[in-house]
């Protein structure tokens, strides 16, 4: 019995080991996580439209349809990147996320303060070897700090009633992410 | 060692000889056996029908505000990456998920649930229904849901939603008759959220089971 009872623990102990195992290399291992789905349609470094969700399709799930919505998938490997966009009339979000679809940064048009959402993206190492004399004009432009070299950038824009819709598709056609 | 032969094994041992060795492997194969089983299986029922830790439940709601931050926790970060979503971020918003009434039974499409009351403070919402898979469903008045902005309200600003899958007039919305259905109210641009601690004290509105089909 005592044989038994640790053969069992010990087999209770390495199915915590493959549970653990499983759950952290799961997001690594994902073929068909938003980042996948999205590099399906958008090449790198620009913005591309999502198109809205529907019934019978969507790109991902659980995707907001009040929302107007386009993405950038971006690689910092060649140098940082200049993101902006005009914000539209009732509401606009940009969302950073990582590789692996870990939203690190969110921003929204209030946040900004202004009619267009400027700003810098660009790794850590970038930023270290960003030119004294530039930090200094860095105050007044905003620099986000991403944790891996690739991921996306998701633009939402609501369109809270039906009739708004091309205004906001008009302000998100404008939108720009580009290598500096 | 050798007098310890456990009565589990005792089955096996026609014919040939169950030394330690054989004791040995079939323990081993019977453990990793368990593992693989048991350690897969829990990652299964954590990833299909758990809730990551963390959450804030209002009523019937619930909403995970650290999902949208880079402290989103490992098992939410898995869920994601299986479902293939992307968590609203937090300086975004935070979505609100209810899968039951508030008296705990699951949404039925086939039955008419009021949602009534107000949301807590945001600069817009939304409201939206889902299959449980996150997809939209399809119905004859091709709504899938209701935003601040187009919502009817009552005089003191509150609103109703009627749920089901007969026409009414007001505010209401399809179910398409699908037997399961989550609706996600999400709310833009609020102060609610993980720093808050008022989590528990925010109006989220109430989900009142009627009549079924």
């Amino acid at each position: 019995m005592i044989r038994l009872a640790l053969w069992l623990l010990g087999a209770l102990v390495l199915a915590g080991i493959v549970h653990l195992t499983t759950v952290l290399l799961l997001p690594r291992m994902a073929t068909q996580d938003a980042y996948a789905r999205v590099a399906a349609i958008a090449p790198v470094n620009s913005v591309i439209p999502i198109p809205a969700p529907t019934p019978e399709k969507a790109l991902m799930p659980f995707m907001d349809p009040a929302f107007q919505v386009s993405v950038c998938r971006y690689d910092l490997s060649r140098g940082a990147l200049k993101f902006s966009v005009p914000i539209s009339q009732a509401y606009t979000s940009v969302s950073f996320y990582t590789r692996s679809d870990v939203a690190y940064y969110a921003i929204n048009d209030r946040a900004a303060g202004r009619r267009v959402i400027e700003l810098d993206l660009m790794t850590a190492a970038q930023r270290a070897a960003l030119p004294e004399n530039e930090e200094i004009t860095a105050a007044d432009r905003l620099i986000v700090t991403s944790p891996t070299s690739t991921g996306l950038i998701v633009i939402r824009a609501l369109a809270a009633e039906v009739g708004w819709v091309p205004a906001v598709r008009t302000a998100l056609a404008s939108a720009q992410c580009r290598p500096q | 060692m050798k007098l310890a032969d456990s009565s589990c094994y005792t089955g096996r041992s026609n014919g040939y000889a169950t030394g330690p060795n054989v004791r040995l492997l079939f323990g081993t194969v019977f453990a990793l056996a368990i593992a693989a089983m048991a350690g897969l299986g829990a990652t299964w029922m954590a990833l299909t029908r758990g809730s990551a830790y963390g959450g804030v439940t209002i009523g019937a709601w619930t909403g995970w505000p650290k999902n949208g931050t880079s402290g989103i926790d490992p098992y939410a970060r898995a869920m994601v990456s299986r479902t293939g979503e992307l968590p609203v971020g937090s300086g975004d918003g935070v979505a609100f998920y209810a899968r039951t009434d508030d008296a705990g039974q699951p949404l039925d499409g086939r039955c008419d649930v009021l949602l009534s009351g107000t949301t807590p403070q945001a600069r817009f919402w939304t409201l939206t229904l889902y299959d449980p898979e996150g997809r939209l469903v399809a119905n004859s008045a091709q709504r899938q849901g209701f935003t601040s902005q187009e919502i009817v309200r009552n005089a003191d600003g509150s609103f109703d939603v009627l749920v089901g899958p007969r026409a009414r007039p007001g505010n209401w919305l399809p179910t398409g008759g699908v037997d399961k259905y989550l609706l996600v109210l999400r709310l833009y641009d609020t102060p609610i959220g993980m720093a808050s601690r008022t989590g528990s004290e925010a109006p989220m509105p109430a989900l009142t089971k009627r009549a079924c089909l």
